[in-house]
């Protein structure tokens, strides 16, 4: 079997219609949108037809899309902008224990520059508790800022709800949904969204264009400064081509929303069902329902994610975990201690996310190659030989 | 990240996998916080100080693995005074090198072999001149979870 790709989480390749859409702006299509002349006003009638197409997407209006460099910046943009915005009103605000490092650390930053953070906690299932979001406000709470879908676990939260707390609260409401755009329904004016980042590689794009989209009547000051690109907001020379993709593989991916969530979602259970009955000790991560379509997550008791990740590799499919070793830092994933797990269980997890390019076959063959790299790991393991003495 | 070939070949196909009946000393290392535990066993020749074989268990990553295998390798027909010279910077060495992150799996590895070498003198009451007693922090293992 050729090589399994099964980390869409992590990117997506450029799917074709979206490489045939960029391409003309990689190569005669050059021009500065800036300028006047007529190669520069076909880049610029370009920028603005990828901007009404993420617009449509999101059910927002054009001038509240703004293009940045990636998800991260929209969200660092986001959080800072409304920080320094409504300084004057308040100094606090409400995020979660589970959020994508673009979000925590830059909540961190701005703990350490005179802002206050609430980190909501989540269930053992990865998901918020309203109740505990109602409790958190307080009169200075100026930004509560959710993920819509977690890139570790899939969990949903239940974003609706959070945008109507926020609104009669009065309280700006951000979601990064990088990870839920193209993959779930999103509609920022039914949801109640205030600010809404988004990522175009995760959704058969390339990398290193986002969007922030912000609501009219938000006036978020520019974060990059430099020249007067995206209306004054957001400077430096638009990246057409990406941003030219970014609309293409939006409009696709919402297009075809419904009928591959409906795909994924029974490919999910397979990988998710298949794991669990075939191999004892294991866990599911995350809630069983309200997740990302294409997201499975599991703990292998006894035995560590990278080296599970090693032997995959080494059959050519490709996936992720949340243990220390993958992370690169001594301590496996927040996400995955924020639901409860010990940390040997957190340093066994598997994340199987997958795509455009995943079938049936490629389950099947996963699900027969899994269950002996497992009995490989256990039988090496020595938390596998306390365990089997204990129950002697 | 990427491990060198030596790593790769001694993680894919591990040397001394296992236990040993009756091991003359036995030492565990590393904690299930940072992701890494590694259990040696040795068997020494008591008349000699030969150690005869080793075996190890770990639970890790690549490198921690493959760490443990080499330092299995190299230990075995040392006697305990030749034993000693094996540091994590051998063992690196041996391996072909680490990536910097991993650096603390061979720490682990001279550990675990220095933890057995510790055990086998306190079972047999000798000294054994340059040892210090192990650093042990693996009591967070006693209730692995199972699912
Ligand atoms: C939930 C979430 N937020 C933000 C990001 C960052 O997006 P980007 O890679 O475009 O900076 C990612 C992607 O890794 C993500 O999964």
């Amino acid at each position: 079997m050729s090589e399994i790709y099964f980390d869409h989480a992590a990117t997506t390749p450029i799917r074709p219609e979206v490489f045939d859409a960029m391409l003309p702006f990689l190569k005669e299509g050059y021009g500065n949108p800036s300028s006047i002349y007529e190669i520069a006003r076909t880049s610029k009638k370009a920028l603005e037809r990828a901007r009404d197409q993420v617009a449509t997407a999101l059910g927002a209006q054009p001038g509240e899309i703004f293009f940045t460099g990636s998800g991260t910046e929209a969200d660092n943009w986001a959080i800072r902008g409304v920080a320094e915005l409504l300084k004057p009103k308040g100094n606090h605000i409400i995020t979660t224990a589970i959020e994508h490092h673009a979000v925590l650390h830059t909540c961190e930053y701005l703990a350490k520059n005179g802002y206050e953070i609430t980190y909501l906690p989540v269930d053992d299932q990865g998901i918020i508790s309203l109740e505990d979001l109602e409790k958190a406000i307080r009169p200075e709470t100026i930004l509560i800022t959710v993920m819509a879908a977690n890139n570790e676990i899939g969990t949903l939260q239940p974003i609706e709800e959070i945008g109507r707390i926020a609104k009669e609260r009065k309280i700006l409401f951000h979601t990064d949904a990088v990870q839920a755009v193209g993959h779930i329904p999103i509609n920022v004016s039914k949801m109640g969204i205030d600010l809404l980042s988004l990522s175009a590689h995760k959704l058969y794009g390339p990398k290193g264009v986002g969007v922030l989209y912000c609501k009219k009547g938000v006036a978020l000051k520019s974060f990059i400064h430099g020249g007067g690109q995206e209306r004054g907001r957001r400077a430096g020379t638009e990246n057409v081509a990406g941003i030219v993709a970014l609309g293409t593989a939006i409009e696709l991916a919402v297009s075809e929303l419904e009928e591959e969530a409906a795909r994924l979602s029974v490919l999910r259970n397979k990988v998710i069902d298949g794991i669990l009955e075939q191999i004892p000790h294991t866990r599911l991560n995350g809630h069983k329902t309200l997740r990302l379509p294409n997201n499975a997550n599991v703990s292998f008791s006894f035995i560590e994610g990278e080296s599970l990740l090693l032997l995959l590799d080494m059959k050519g499919i490709f996936a992720s975990s949340g243990s220390a070793c993958t992370s690169g830092s001594l301590d496996p994933s927040h996400v995955l201690l924020a639901i409860g797990l010990p940390h040997e269980t957190a340093h066994g997890s598997l994340r199987i996310t997958l795509g455009r390019s995943s079938t049936d076959e490629q389950i099947e063959y996963f699900l027969k190659e899994l269950p002996a790299i497992v009995t490989r790991l256990r039988d090496m393991s020595p938390l596998y030989e306390d365990f089997l003495k204990r129950r002697a | 990240m990427l491990y060198s070939d030596k790593v790769m070949d001694h993680f894919m196909n591990p040397r001394n996998v296992g236990e040993i009946d009756d091991p003359s000393g036995v030492g565990t290392v590393g904690n299930v916080k940072c992701g890494d535990i590694m259990k040696v066993y040795l068997k020494i020749e008591d008349n000699s100080g030969v150690v005869e074989d080793a075996k190890f268990k770990t639970f890790g990553c690549g490198a921690a693995v493959a760490t443990s295998s080499m330092a299995t390798e190299m230990i075995k027909g040392k006697t305990i005074q030749e034993a000693l010279e094996i540091t994590n910077k051998t063992v690196m060495e041996a391996l072909d090198g680490l990536p910097p992150i991993k650096v603390h799996c061979s720490c682990l590895a001279e550990e675990a072999l220095h933890a057995a070498l510790w055990d086998y003198a306190t079972k047999r009451g000798i000294e054994i001149t340059g040892l210090k007693p192990p650093v042990s922090d693996i009591g967070e293992h006693e209730n692995v979870m199972a699912y």
